[in-house]
């Protein structure tokens, strides 16, 4: 097909205006004033929010923490069953993901309510009430609910691989479970770590509205900083379009970190 | 491979799973209670579903949702496909890679980002419209304001990607000579690539647009910052609900969107069970 090469040219063009040209502003707007001249204040101010990006960062690698350990058992018990109690497992980890995350997000907001139905049962049993929302475990717990199922697809696709035979051969060899999931199965799986550490850590490094309907206003991350410098009352789109711009640096400086784990060109895992 | 789980397996899946569903259903049983309460039960009700549907916002934003995710999804359908015939069939290297990196962004970059991108876009768009205007004295660009038309084009954006890297595979899966065969056969480059190249790649094509239509109605983020006041999506204004935590309408919502999900996926599997097992009688019968 000679003259198939023309026919990307609309989406270059789609691509040019709606990806890049936007990503430049977003530069153009970071290194601003509001009246069009060239500082670099946004940026040094992006400082003054170093709190904001270290809590951040350290809920994002809890919960990316807690979806690995929690998803992994699950993944390699999934990917060692047969053809119908696999394809349901699948489905029920699905499941949960095509209903919107704010939904998700607000059935655990009435679970861990002051007077919410967890408090109301373990009084029956005379306990509590325990302060479960507006606290970091509450925003850790909503983003590892969100954002487990990102973990462990990528994971069980990449152990559907891992050969019955294998993990026979090294029992027959003798080595004890635990030598088997070192040497064997740890090391197959590499990819499916890596791919599902990214789905996982990216979302939650940058989630907003999870922190604030779980965190209150006490727990704000980098979402709902630049959130609030655009459409909340902090309005500052300069400072804003910095902060998103450290985000974005910072996200795929992490990604081209763990892309190093893999030695495979193809990144057709990440799309599933 | 071992068929069944053994006990402690059973005990871990069994305790997930509560964890996936047991906030979901307790969202779904309250949306039946005929208090306000989220966390007290006093009694069997329907009176909530019937307040969501006299809901004129709910509704209005249930269309426009529906509308965008349908034009988006056949937008970045042929926007897509077509670019993926055109990287296929590039010659130079770098470029077909610089190509595919701005193809990843939209997947790869944190999703407020493109859309704070986006937003930056449109406003600075607008305004250099309306500049324009006030130059010449009379309207030569329309000024239009966020709505149903940036929405649209933020969604295409987002879904394009995925149908270019769902088709590109199949067409390396795809035998080149096939193609040249056709032509061969006297077949015009128009009618080959119809009768030859798209039966080849509508697999990767139908997934693709698959992912696009639920990426474009579950889209929450993106669509946050480039919807007005008065055009949102369904997401958008489930945002704005549930952050005033007003009334178990939410829930009554979610049991049906729940409900709608359960059935899709149902029927879906029934119907690759099925089409497996033709297949392997196919297979049976072709030896």
């Amino acid at each position: 097909m000679p003259k198939a090469k023309y026919a990307s040219l609309p989406y270059i063009l789609w691509s040019l205006v709606f990806v890049v040209a936007p990503l430049a502003l977003v530069v153009v707007f970071a290194l601003t004033t509001p009246d069009g001249g060239f500082t670099i204040a946004n940026v040094t101010k992006v400082a003054e929010y170093t709190p904001v990006f270290l809590r951040s960062l350290w809920l994002a690698v809890l919960a990316t923490a807690a979806c690995l350990l929690a998803g992994y058992p699950l993944a390699f018990i999934m990917s060692r069953q047969g053809g119908i109690s696999q394809r349901t497992l699948v489905m029920l980890i699905m499941l949960p993901m095509w209903m919107n995350f704010l939904l998700r997000t607000y059935s655990w907001m009435t679970l861990l309510e002051n007077n919410g139905i967890i408090n109301s049962l373990l009084g029956f049993f005379g306990l509590g009430p325990f302060r479960m929302i507006n606290t970091q475990g509450a925003v850790v717990l909503g983003m590892v609910y969100n954002y487990l199922p990102f973990m462990i697809l990528p994971l069980y696709s990449i152990m559907t691989k891992i050969d019955g035979r294998v993990i026979e051969a090294a029992q027959d060899l003798g080595a004890n479970s635990f030598q088997v999931f070192l040497r064997v199965v740890l090391p197959l799986s590499v990819p499916g770590i890596t791919t599902g550490i990214t789905m996982v850590f990216v979302p939650a490094i940058s989630t907003f509205i999870i922190s604030r309907m779980l965190g209150g206003g006490a727990n704000m991350m980098i979402g709902d900083l630049i959130d609030a410098q655009f459409l909340g009352n902090a309005y500052n789109p300069n400072l804003g379009a910095a902060i998103s711009l450290v985000l974005m640096i910072f996200v795929l400086l992490i990604m081209s970190m763990l892309n190093m784990f893999e030695d495979s060109e193809d990144k057709e895992g990440l799309i599933l | 491979m071992k068929p069944s789980m053994n006990r402690t397996s059973k005990i871990y899946v069994v305790l997930l799973m509560l964890f996936l569903y047991m906030p979901i259903f307790v969202l779904i049983l309250f949306s039946f209670n005929e208090n306000k309460s989220r966390s007290v039960w006093t009694g069997f009700s329907l009176h909530w579903y019937r307040e969501l549907f006299s809901d004129q916002l709910i509704m209005t934003s249930l269309k426009n949702t529906l509308i965008i995710a349908v034009v988006a999804s056949v937008i970045a359908l042929v926007l897509g496909t077509a670019a993926a015939l055109g990287i296929y069939s590039m010659r130079s290297r770098w470029f077909k890679s610089v190509l595919m990196n701005i193809t990843y962004m939209p997947i790869l970059n944190p999703e407020i980002v493109t859309g704070v991108s986006l937003l930056l876009l449109f406003v600075f768009g607008m305004d250099a419209a309306a500049k324009v205007n006030g130059l010449l004295g009379f309207h030569l660009l329309p000024e239009l304001g966020l709505g149903l038309g940036t929405l649209i084009i933020a969604h295409v954006t987002f879904c394009t990607p995925y149908v270019i890297l769902n088709v590109l595979p199949k067409l390396r899966q795809m035998d080149r000579f096939v193609y040249e065969a056709a032509l061969d056969l006297g077949c015009s480059p128009a009618l080959a690539f119809f009768k030859v190249v798209i039966p080849e790649i509508m697999p990767g094509m139908m997934t693709g647009f698959l992912m696009a239509l639920t990426y474009s109605i579950d889209d929450f983020v993106i669509s946050y910052f480039v919807s007005s006041a008065t055009t949102q999506t369904l997401p958008v204004t489930i945002g704005a609900m549930v952050r005033r935590r007003i009334s178990p309408k939410i829930n009554a919502l979610s049991a049906i969107i729940f409900v709608v999900v359960l059935s899709i996926l149902i029927l879906y599997n029934l119907y690759s069970v099925r089409k497996e097992k033709q297949l392997k009688k196919g297979g049976e019968s072709f030896r």
